[in-house]
């Protein structure tokens, strides 16, 4: 299905189409209590993203364009693990853990670039990790791979949703794929590595509230790691057991848009 | 599942008032309707029970229900699992090592109780009902024992979220179990590297592409099975 051809469609025959759909979205979250909240979800839970996507205006977008977006990433990455490995910093395990990183960055970045040729694409080529937003010393690099790998891993996840049912398809020199498949398994791949890089520090291997970096734009976000609300529900006190608001947003990841990415306060900010 | 499409129920009138123009809502499902996109969109948020003719065994249920009850079941097996990790901690574990183990409890039980309140609040559905575990291959006094254990539910439940992505229909679940799947990958490398430090993504779990692993319910089950004492039935999940 094809929810950006049917809004795109919908905006040609009622150009106010849009408009109404912000006024909905804004009455769906002003609604005060649960019950009504949940009687509404029943249509909105499918129709809800659409209005978001209406409502945040984003443009159509291919499947090569989400995996340009993807290897843009995974081309800084890479380019940022060429300069730790070069900067010979790391010590002890350290080495090893940053030579495999680096490994699967550059077979992202291979994959991705294999991928979009034979879609026909033309995949993006020359993302540079800005050398002056390099840091020096080993622990401040550590924590800009941190920064790097969480983001990373809330950039896949706000654009998992376009590639929603994508059908596999056969891909010459590659064999079948589904896009959405390969997009998951890169994406839990960067969550791994988050994982460590907070072992390595000594922080906890998940988004925690109120850790060093929390400040950091990051983490931040018009749905910040801090988030305790999915799907309407304040899983603080609407679970029927309460939960501390620390365990419930360590408990999910959190979604960044493309723009809020490559926002000079974030990955955009590290391009050079 | 069309009648869905229009608000009913006794809270009808209060929130169908600020809801403008209902007719330019209808209107635009009409003009959708006629577009083959939009009758998958339709559909997508259907359960078709009466299609549901498990072979045996307690049955998921179909389409992005199924997939939901799925994921709702390996949430209860983790966090029965962490629950009992926390409650007869291992004799041998390192320090701090508790502290964790009650925090990873702590999200695999916000994961459970989150699915049943999303299938009962948001699908409409009767949740599938509450697994017995059974751990009895497990020894919870052994730090081994525990933290081998742990490691491949995570990894398990990595893989299959990561193969059960593309059966839902439902952008905004898909997003949704992508904002779980992360954790337990962060949790999967986690234990992993408690294990073996720097196997957070050994070449047994990432190939050569960079990509981890993906399963199909059936090949989850196969393996989640021996923990759980009802026999769960995948066949219709995401169909």
């Amino acid at each position: 299905m094809n929810f950006f051809k049917i809004i795109e469609q919908l905006a040609e025959v009622d150009s106010d189409a849009l408009g109404r759909f912000d006024s909905r979205r804004a009455v769906f979250q002003s609604l005060g209590t649960f019950a009504k909240r949940s009687a509404l979800a029943t249509t909105p839970v499918l129709l809800g993203s659409m209005f978001q996507k209406a409502y945040a205006g984003t443009s159509v977008d291919t499947p090569i364009d989400i995996l340009n977006y993807a290897l843009t990433l995974e081309l800084l990455e890479a380019d940022f693990y060429r300069q730790f490995v070069a900067a010979g910093t790391a010590t002890g395990a350290g080495v090893a853990a940053i030579a495999q990183i680096k490994k699967h960055e550059d077979a992202h970045v291979a994959l991705l670039t294999n991928v979009i040729k034979a879609l026909g694409g033309t995949p993006k080529t020359g993302v540079k990790f800005k050398t002056s937003a390099f840091p020096a010393a080993y622990a401040d690099q550590l924590v800009v791979a941190q920064v790097l790998e969480d983001t990373g891993v809330r950039a896949y996840k706000g654009r998992a949703a376009e590639l929603t049912a994508t059908a596999d398809q056969n891909i010459t020199g590659i064999g079948n794929v589904n896009l959405l498949t390969v997009a998951l398994q890169i994406h839990s791949v960067e969550a791994r590595h988050a994982s460590h890089i907070r072992y390595m520090r000594g922080k906890n291997p998940w988004v925690t509230t109120g850790e060093d970096v929390s400040s950091n734009a990051a983490y931040t976000g018009a749905i910040p790691e801090s988030n305790v609300t999915q799907a309407g529900f304040n899983l603080t006190t609407q679970l029927g057991t309460p939960y501390s608001a620390a365990d419930v947003a360590a408990s999910f990841d959190e979604p960044l848009t493309p723009a809020e990415v490559l926002d000079m306060s974030r990955a955009g900010g590290l391009v050079g | 599942m069309s009648d869905n499409l229009q608000p009913r129920g006794s809270d009808d009138a209060t929130f169908a008032q600020p809801l403008y123009t209902p007719i330019k809502r209808r209107s635009f499902f009409m003009y959708a309707g006629a577009t083959a996109g939009a009758t998958a969109l339709v559909l997508a948020g259907c359960s078709k029970d009466s299609d549901n003719t498990p072979s045996g065994g307690i049955s998921l249920g179909s389409g992005d229900v199924g997939v939901l009850n799925y994921a709702y079941a390996l949430e209860q097996l983790e966090a029965a699992f962490y629950a009992q990790v926390v409650k007869t901690p291992a004799a041998d574990f390192k320090a701090g090592e508790l502290a964790y183990f009650t925090q990873v409890a702590a999200h695999e039980a916000i994961h459970r109780d989150f699915f049943k309140a999303a299938l009962t609040n948001v699908a409409k559905v009767t949740p599938l009902q509450d697994l017995t575990p059974n751990f009895s291959s497990i020894d919870f006094t052994k730090r081994d024992s525990v933290l081998g254990t742990g490691k491949a539910f995570e990894d398990l439940g990595v893989a299959a979220y990561n193969g059960a992505g593309k059966l839902l229909k439902t952008p905004d679940f898909l997003v949704l179990a992508g904002k779980i799947v992360s954790v337990e990958a962060r949790h999967a490398a986690f234990l992993r590297d408690l294990i073996t430090p720097g196997s957070f993504a050994a070449d047994d779990q990432v190939d050569a592409n960079g990509l981890d692993k993906a399963m199909t319910p059936a090949e989850v089950l196969a393996i989640a099975g021996k923990y759980i004492t009802q026999t769960l039935n995948a066949d219709n999940v995401g169909k």
